[in-house]
């Protein structure tokens, strides 16, 4: 996973709230064998016509918000399945953090997972901002985590709370496996010892 | 030390680190693979440049996607051709064990576990399907998990996991005739309902439950799922011991002596705590069946279909009369009688060969009624050699089955074996959701001898008016 430290880009305004992990990602591309290359089918009813051209309106449609690394919503965002296509969707297009007066839980979860940030601001904060990102080019946000502060264009900052310990695994660009794997010496020692005393386990090989 | 239960022994041997929030590095045993949940997380491993721990203690099978007709032919579907072929690549990659579409040890990832030997007593197993559940039979903390968790497991051999709640399930007596595990678990469903396990890992006890075999003690472990559990658990015991003895990867010789002297120790302390009991007698169970959309919803053959108006609750009236209207039943009317489409033996809950031999036992000499579809799936080409060596599939032949390849075939609409709109199927799988088993489908849950029994009658009928 990559380190999330210091975050400057262009932020995405969509004004809605639930939006559902059906809209991020539609249950027909569950079928896939990837994480990667979800990103074009992201918000795929709401950024394309059934004949699969561009609806001009949606805001990811739009220049410079194809380049958005940043998105902001109303409330509840996530809800509905816990499928992790969600977080992999947003990623693959280039999100690395969502901004949004309350969350999914599952979702919140697993935007850590895939190192994503997502952000907690009321919602006078959440329209201050996407006005902000309606400046396009000249309104980029930064997001400096270990500040816990989103700068605003006029250098205005707002704090953040986040969870010290997701924080760390953030800043780290340590995801779970990154974090068990700091214990790599102990899962040694208990594998050995386990074999050692309990020869009977056996080993899995075909030949 | 506190008394301890079956679940508490077999996680505190498992415990690499405690972290310290109470969470825990939790050591697995074994891992099952199959194409649905995997090519993620093989992905993310090469993504990460991290390589697969243990090869030696996983094993990859496809049986999700697979068709069960004829498998010299290719996959037709372009999705599930590939998903096949990424898991395939996947397992040269990473060296996995693997057991490809054409081998005879090809099945369902949970009957293939138990049957080769794979999954023993007193491990952790986990998988990358909720069905998992069903290695508890043999005394092994097994349970599902999400795609982010298999790779955890794939990278480190390890899981992060916080300890479940104990529950007891205890049932008590002999089986009444035509009765089997499938009524047992049924009951018990219905009895505590789909979240009667939230949190929980249930241990099944009492002298039915030792009375049952291997295959039987499956079956109700399986289904731990549908009851909300996180995992179910059976103390292993003499049945177990000599069900392992001689599988392919089963210790031998004396590794097997000393492997069932640990085993041994596999039991609950006498005062072992646990945070929910329940108890069950088995003369109260007769056979039974589901009428609507959530395995809960179990009566006994000989029932009626519950009325809406009888529930105090709005919201679970509304629920009902929706079931009701997706199922076609009437409130009040006898579900005996009531005319099926197809039925389906078959699925990770029961098509071990003991199942079949007990569809077997009521289909001989009969046959299939007028206009019904009816199949038997063995799990596993190892259980389909068997019951061909037995003469099973003359039986089920002879009175107009199909006799299929193995695969989940027709517990979920995601191969070619699907119900079309509208039809009812008698199925001894475990899940009757809306459309599980393709769209608009209608399931009733039930035993493999009932499944026979409605089979040949073509109507859902007391089996034990045909023995
Ligand atoms: S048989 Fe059904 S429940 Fe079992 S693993 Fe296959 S799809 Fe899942």
């Amino acid at each position: 996973m990559d380190k999330f430290t210091v975050l400057t880009a262009i932020a995405a305004p969509l004004p809605e709230a639930n939006i559902d992990t059906d809209k991020i990602i539609p249950a027909r591309f569950l079928k896939t064998t990837k994480r990667s290359g979800l990103g074009v089918h992201a918000f795929d009813g709401m950024r394309y016509n059934p004949d699969g051209s561009e609806k001009p309106d949606f805001v990811l449609n739009q220049e410079p918000y194809r380049k958005a690394g940043i998105l902001i919503t109303y409330d509840n965002l996530g809800c509905g399945s816990s499928r992790e296509h969600a977080p992999w969707a947003l990623l693959d297009f280039g999100i690395r953090c969502v901004i949004a007066p309350s969350f999914a839980d599952i979702f919140f979860n697993n935007c850590f997972k895939n190192g994503i940030v997502p952000i907690r601001l009321p919602r006078e904060i959440c329209d201050m901002l996407m006005d902000d990102a309606r400046l396009g080019g000249n309104g980029r946000l930064t997001v400096d985590l270990e500040r816990q502060v989103v700068i605003r264009p006029d250098g205005e900052e707002i704090g953040f709370e986040i969870d010290p310990l997701r924080k760390h695994l953030l800043l780290e660009g340590l995801d779970d496996i990154g974090q068990t794997l700091q214990h790599e010496g102990a899962i040694g020692t208990f594998e050995t010892a386990r074999q050692q005393a309990q020869p009977w386990q056996t080993r899995i090989v075909i030949d | 030390m506190a008394a301890r239960t079956l679940f508490d022994k077999i996680w505190d041997s498992h415990v690499v680190e405690r972290l310290p929030d109470g969470t825990a590095i939790l050591y697995i045993d074994r891992h099952l693979v199959h194409e649905v949940t995997s090519p993620q997380a093989f992905e993310g491993l090469r993504m990460s440049g991290r390589r697969l721990r243990r090869p030696d203690a996983t094993i990859a099978v496809v049986d999700h996607n697979v068709p069960t007709s004829d498998r010299t032919q290719p996959i037709e579907e372009p999705e599930s051709r590939n998903q096949i072929e990424t898991l395939e690549r996947n397992v040269r990659e990473f060296d996995v064990p693997y057991f490809p579409l054409l081998s005879a040890r090809q099945g369902i990832v949970h009957v293939v576990g138990p049957e080769q030997g794979i999954s023993l007593p007193g491990m952790t197993i986990v998988c990358g399907d909720s069905h998992t559940s069903t290695h508890g039979a043999l005394g092994a903390l097994a349970f599902g998990i999400g795609t982010s968790e298999v790779e955890h497991v794939m990278a480190t051999q390890t899981l992060l996991q916080k300890p479940a709640r104990n529950m007891k399930v205890t049932v008590e007596g002999p089986l009444g005739p035509g009765v089997t595990a499938k009524d047992v678990m049924l009951a018990i469903i219905g009895r505590i309902g789909t979240a009667g396990g939230t949190g929980h890992v249930i241990e099944f006890a009492g002298s039915t439950i030792r009375g049952l075999d291997m295959a039987g003690r499956m079956t109700i472990c399986n289904m731990s799922i549908e009851a909300g559990a996180r995992a179910g658990l059976v103390e292993p015991d003499e049945t177990t011991f000599e069900y392992v003895r001689g599988r392919p990867f089963a210790p031998k010789g004396e590794a097997f002596d000393q492997a069932v002297a640990y085993w041994k120790t596999l039991v609950a302390d006498e005062g072992a705590q646990y945070d929910k009991t329940v108890e069950l007698r088995a003369e109260d169970i007769g056979p039974s069946l589901t009428w609507g959309t959530s395995p809960e919803t179990v009566i006994s053959v000989t029932g009626t279909v519950p009325d809406p108006k009888d529930q105090a609750d709005e919201a679970r009236r509304v629920q009902m009369q929706r079931m009701l209207d997706y199922m076609g039943l009437e409130a009040g009317q006898k579900i005996a009688g009531v005319p099926v489409d197809v039925v389906f033996i078959g699925s990770c809950t029961n098509s071990r060969i003991e199942d079949l031999r007990s569809a077997a036992s009521v289909i001989a000499g009969r046959h299939v009624a007028e206009g019904v579809r009816a199949m038997v799936v063995p799990g596993s080409g190892i259980v389909k050699a068997q019951a061909e060596e037995e003469g099973l599939d003359r039986i089920f032949r002879d009175a107009g089955f199909e006799w299929r390849e193995a695969g989940c075939s027709m517990c979920l609409g995601m191969n070619p074996d699907k119900l079309t709109p509208g039809q009812r199927c008698a199925s001894t799988s475990n899940r009757n959701f809306e459309g599980r088993q393709g769209p608009g489908g209608r399931t009733h849950l039930l035993s493999p001898a009932m499944a026979a029994a409605a089979a040949v009658t073509g109507h859902l009928t007391d089996v034990r008016e045909l023995i």
